[in-house]
């Protein structure tokens, strides 16, 4: 039906989108006077180079895996959630909450019910969404992106009045008290005697993000639920002749989706290196995590190679406009042509190698 | 042959390009609204600059893109050796603190908060007395004895401001109505002229005729709507007075620049501490060009200097509203 072998859709497609960015990258490069092969091999080693800078591709590359992981599963029910962004602020609003007011004896616990906040409240972020969505068949692309909006206009009222502490000027909460500071994988590097990772924020939420990975592939592949969800994604029609609730999936689908967006703030809240919320703390991780998901084709261990991937362009990015005279604004044109082409621009590559693995089974087949 | 040679000899010279920002000379740091915000961060790298163009060097630069940049580009640029390292901006405290005291033999230079470690110069500016000076020339201006005043976000420091230029306004005219309006409590504040001329022509509605703007981009909009209006403004920050010539009374200055390039000059030896730049230090001022000349009177500038000699020999203490959060002269 689809004429394309498993290996070209799931490696193939990536590679060669990737190519066509690193193509145009070049061209940019080269247009501003920057050598191309300089600038790839900083870019490499800033993503790479040093433990350090590892550390940070790998702490970038947790958000994503969340967020991706936030849109596969929407996806999977053929629902298109863009709202990650508003649901990380969220998340991260839960995750505050708990380690601010309550006093919590150890970070464990203080991982536990953080996490629990993060996602209950991305999970709520996406209640009304859902519902319109599930009862009123309003568009959830246009709900969820208001709702991104909404997030941010709470998150800083939160955040320039009741969270502020006195005397401060930055719109954020205070530091978060000592004992709900996660452990960074430095930290846990060096119980063993190791000294990895150097000062960079990389902690051991990227656990977390592995187990939700783990989470997500039983869930779709392994369950019941994950057979409705899918079926529903399917054909909603047929879905519904099999005696899915239609509505009741679509609920939970977005709730899990919103979940898993709101845990990222567990990464970027508690476990940076001074632990606080800022007022844009999702830091376009939200929208990251569409290209991220589409990358990976919507399977976590597509999502965990992308989001890495991701992480180290990210990263690299930054330690290229860092070490050269490279504006800030032509990083941000290679990362979103490496976006594009993954994401948005998918179809592009999909169909012509689809056409060619046709013609190929068709030619074969007039042969016989 | 020849081409491949010009290829070559070309792709060398970029090659070195890309690595000479590499060097251990001093680094900057700019907050998120960007290098190019024709405000505070541009006034950083102006400094930043001028250095550069005097001393015939070279410094690195950073922009940060979020929030989570911020502790590993100061981390960065002091494992790269560089020396000193300027940030500019009030959201650099936290992240400065947590990484400071990991790099005993650089020195940090933090500007628009204190952050109190060994190798951190943290310079604060005296904006209420820059602003008591331009409320004197307001209120000398003014000829319906009213004044007003368009905040940035309701912060602290944006009140300060505003308490300095009320107490200047009524020093010289004690009847005077000071109206005082904040653009928003978010920092969508910072951009916004289109509130910030909506602002403006509600307080000409009340009589104000020069109005003071502290609130980076959204005083474009009530310069200009000051000027469309035949109403004088004030400019921040920067020299603003070639915006609108004839038509800015004058500018509160707030010399960021002069903290970069001073940090830059004294390089690795850069004094630590706290280092306050005041009317006394030439850190703030007023803004006297060819483009106000006509406005600022001989017995106008005559005050104003006399008031500003008085602050520098600390005779004249113009109330500081963060040091305490209350005015004594303005209701917010």
């Amino acid at each position: 039906m689809d004429g394309m072998p498993k290996w070209a859709d799931v490696v193939l497609v990536p590679v060669i989108s990737l190519l066509l960015a690193a193509i145009i990258s070049v061209i940019v490069f080269m247009a501003i006077g920057q050598n191309p092969w300089e600038a790839i091999k900083l870019m490499a080693y800033g993503a790479v180079g040093t433990s350090d800078f590892l550390g940070y591709t790998l702490f970038y590359a947790t958000n994503f895996i969340f967020t991706g992981l936030c849109v596969a599963v929407a996806f999977h029910a053929s629902l298109f959630n863009i709202g990650g962004e508003g649901q990380v602020l969220l998340g991260g609003l839960g995750a505050a909450i708990v380690c601010i007011f309550i006093p919590w004896p150890h970070w464990t616990l203080a991982l536990v019910a953080g996490s629990a906040a993060a996602a209950l409240f991305g999970a709520l972020w996406v209640v009304i969404p859902a519902y319109l969505q599930a009862r009123r068949g309003s568009h959830i692309v246009i709900t969820t992106i208001m709702f991104n909006f909404m997030a941010s206009g709470l998150l800083i009222f939160m955040l320039a009045g009741p969270l502020k502490p006195a005397g401060t000027m930055q719109v954020a909460t205070g530091i978060f008290p000592e004992a709900t500071h996660l452990p960074s994988l430095h930290d846990l590097a060096g119980v063993f005697g190791l000294d990895l990772f150097g000062r960079s924020p990389v902690n051991i939420s990227i656990f977390l993000a592995l187990a939700a990975c783990v989470g997500v592939w039983a869930l779709i592949w392994h369950t019941r639920l994950g057979f409705e969800i899918r079926a529903l994604g399917r054909s909603e029609s047929a879905a519904k002749y099999a005696g899915i609730s239609a509505v009741n999936i679509t609920m939970i689908a977005l709730l899990i989706s919103g979940g898993l967006a709101g845990m990222m703030a567990v990464n970027n809240t508690m476990g940076i290196n001074s632990p606080q919320l800022v007022d844009n703390a999702a830091g376009g991780a939200g929208f990251i995590g569409i290209a991220v998901a589409l990358m990976g084709r919507n399977h976590p261990v597509g999502i965990v190679i992308a989001a890495l991937l991701f992480g180290a362009l990210y990263q690299g990015g930054a330690e290229l406009s860092a070490a050269t005279s490279v504006q800030v604004q032509i990083v941000v044109v290679i990362q979103a042509l490496v976006i594009m082409f993954t994401g948005a621009l998918d179809e592009m590559v999909r169909s012509p190698i689809r056409k060619i693995f046709l013609r190929m089974d068709r030619s074969s087949a007039a042969g016989e | 042959m020849s081409l491949t040679k010009t290829f070559l000899s070309a792709t060398a010279a970029l090659a070195l390009t890309a690595g000479s920002a590499l060097a251990d000379g001093p680094a900057i740091i700019y907050d998120l609204g960007g290098k190019f915000d024709k405000s505070f961060n541009e006034s950083a790298f102006g400094g930043a600059t001028r250095w550069a163009e005097e001393a015939g060097e070279e410094f690195a630069e950073f922009e940060i893109t979020s929030d989570a940049q911020r502790e590993q580009a100061i981390r960065r640029f002091a494992e790269a050796g560089n020396n000193p390292i300027v940030m500019a901006g009030f959201s650099w405290a936290t992240p400065l603190s947590e990484a400071a005291g990991d790099y005993p033999d650089t020195k940090f230079v933090i500007i628009d908060m204190v952050v109190d470690a060994p190798n951190v110069r943290s310079v604060v500016f005296n904006e209420h007395e820059g602003s008591y000076l331009v409320g004197m020339l307001a209120a000398e201006a003014s000829e319906t004895d009213v004044v007003s005043f368009v905040g940035g976000m309701d912060i602290p420091l944006i009140r300060k401001f505003a308490c300095g230029y009320a107490q200047g306004v009524l020093a010289v005219n004690p009847d005077a109505t000071v109206i005082s309006n904040m653009t928003g409590t978010t920092p969508a504040a910072w951009n916004d002229p289109v509130k910030g001329s909506e602002l403006t022509l509600s307080q000409i509605g009340q009589g104000s005729d020069v109005v003071f703007a502290a609130a980076g981009g959204t005083g474009i909009g009530v310069l200009g709507t000051a000027a469309d209006e035949g109403i004088l403004s004030i400019g921040v920050d920067a020299n603003q007075n070639y915006l609108y010539p004839g038509q800015v009374l004058t500018s509160m200055l707030k010399r960021v620049d002069n903290a970069v390039y001073e940090a830059f000059a004294a390089g690795a030896d850069v004094e630590v501490g706290f280092n306050v730049m005041g009317v006394a230090n030439e850190g703030v001022g007023y803004a006297l060009d060819e483009f106000n000349a006509e406005l600022i009177t001989a017995e106008m500038q005559a005050m104003v200097d006399e008031a500003a000699a008085a602050i520098t020999s600390g005779e004249l203490m113009v109330h500081d509203y963060m040091s305490d959060e209350t005015c004594p002269v303005l209701e917010f």
